[in-house]
């Protein structure tokens, strides 16, 4: 079990969730941030769907790095993706046909999201299958975290919901509160997700630009 | 071994794209059914709440069976077409509407909701970004508009995207479709605080005005396309 849980391992899950974030520091994957966070289900969803995708396709680039072609990898780690992502698309379509339809064409895109390409080419085709997988795991909930921070807020806020159920209480809005509608609007999540970045880097410091 | 050269490129290439199709193609071919059926349930609950039935929760399957009481296919003559090539419930209008209007096969879902007659008509057309759709339920008349149902792919949020509420879709009840000669009118929506007297009118989503136009055009061609199976009724003749 030490070999499992080395100090190495333990950094490469814990490093994405904070100091490395996919989103706040490395700032890819910022264009689904945008557009599935107006609600707290499709954004659990799609932080799961990418984390499983990642950790899955990692493992199989890594699988597969001593014998990959050099010169069509980036093919290869293509179709690995895009084959993943289209199983967890049919999979979501059969048995849970509604976030399906929420998500729209944002799943079949995590083909696109840079975090997947970055950690393939990166990572996982220099490393073996077993740091490969906690490494997409961590870089996967690293995203998926700030999804439901930013989807938490924008629900909340946006239309004083969580999960779909009312949170707000009819009394207040009695009272003349009235739900923030630019919060539904795609720009508030970039917004949102600055403010996590401005929050992130005064606790890290390290991370600050002279 | 060397993985750089041409021939173990191509093998590998080939390999993986067989493997690949092979997996792609059992994963659909073993939820195919399961998808399916969604698609099914998900356009009879669409198909519901155009008569304003809550589906939340609810076995649809059986609300469907209690309140629909008849698909049938029509023609713009208003013939009822016998054995259609395509059933009702499985056409699809978008391909319908490329055709010519006389060569066209129309579905009508003919319910029952507490005792009176309900006549459904699917609706398609386009909105600002992408493609809006829905349902229009009518009164026993064939002219009264009884519910609503509208839904969109990609329309803005906030804007365009307010017609799938009630907020907009209750407005449509009660209104009328054909004009007092019977002609067929539609419903016009209307700018927030501007009036026709050509026809009745709703109040469009301000912000929204290119998709409250494109609803406004879907209502017009949908049902358009029902007209003479309308009038038949409303002429007063006996049809039922």
């Amino acid at each position: 079990m030490s070999k499992l849980f080395s100090d190495k391992t333990k950094q490469v899950f814990l490093g994405p969730l904070g100091k490395n974030n996919p989103i706040t520091v490395q700032v890819l994957g910022i264009c689904s941030a945008l557009a599935v966070t107006a609600k707290l289900e499709p954004a659990i969803v799609m932080g799961l769907s990418v984390t499983i995708i990642l950790a899955f396709s990692n493992v199989i680039i890594s699988l597969l790095r001593n014998t990959i072609p050099n010169r069509i990898r980036i093919i290869v780690q293509l179709v690995v993706v895009a084959s993943l992502v289209t199983v967890v698309s049919e999979i979501l379509k059969a048995f849970a046909y509604d976030v399906s339809v929420q998500l729209s064409v944002y799943i079949g895109l995590i083909i696109t999201n840079c975090i997947l390409m970055g950690r393939l080419e990166a990572f996982a085709m220099a490393n073996k299958p077993w740091e490969s997988f906690i490494d997409g795991l961590g870089n996967g909930i690293g995203y998926a975290w700030i999804l439901v921070a930013v989807a938490f807020f924008r629900e909340l806020l946006g239309s004083g919901k969580l999960f779909g159920l009312q949170i707000i209480p009819q009394a207040i809005y009695d009272a003349g509160y009235v739900n923030n509608g630019l919060m539904v609007m795609p720009p508030m999540a970039l917004i949102l997700v600055a403010v996590i970045i401005w929050v992130h880097r005064s606790v890290n410091k390290e991370l600050q630009e002279k | 071994m060397n993985t750089n050269s041409n021939s173990y490129t191509m093998i590998f290439a080939t390999v993986m794209v067989v493997v690949v199709a092979l997996v792609l193609a059992f994963v659909s071919g073993s939820l195919k059914e399961t998808q399916t059926t969604n698609v099914e349930l998900d356009k009879k609950k669409q198909i519901l709440t155009s008569l304003n039935i809550d589906t939340k929760d609810q076995d649809v399957n059986a609300l469907y069976n209690q309140y629909i009481v008849d698909e049938i296919v029509i023609n713009a003559n208003a013939e009822v077409i016998e054995n259609p090539k395509v059933e009702a419930f499985d056409i699809v209008i978008k391909k319908e509407l490329a055709q010519k209007l006389e060569n066209r096969a129309l579905p009508l879902y003919i319910a029952n909701v507490d005792g009176k007659t309900k006549y459904i008509i699917s609706l398609f057309g386009a909105g600002l970004w992408g493609p809006i759709w829905g349902y229009v339920a009518l009164d026993e008349d064939k002219n009264t508009i009884y519910g609503t149902y509208f839904s969109h792919a990609s329309e803005t949020p906030g804007l365009g995207a307010e017609i799938v509420y009630p907020a907009f879709q209750q407005q449509f009840v009660g209104k009328k479709i054909m004009n007092d000669k019977q002609e067929f009118v539609s419903v016009a929506i209307m700018k927030p605080g501007q009036t026709t007297d050509e026809s009745d009118y709703v109040d469009g989503i301000s912000g929204g005005t290119i998709t409250s136009k494109g609803v406004e055009a879907m209502l017009m061609n949908c049902i358009g396309q029902y007209e003479k199976y309308l009038q038949i009724s409303t002429n007063g003749g006996t049809e039922e």
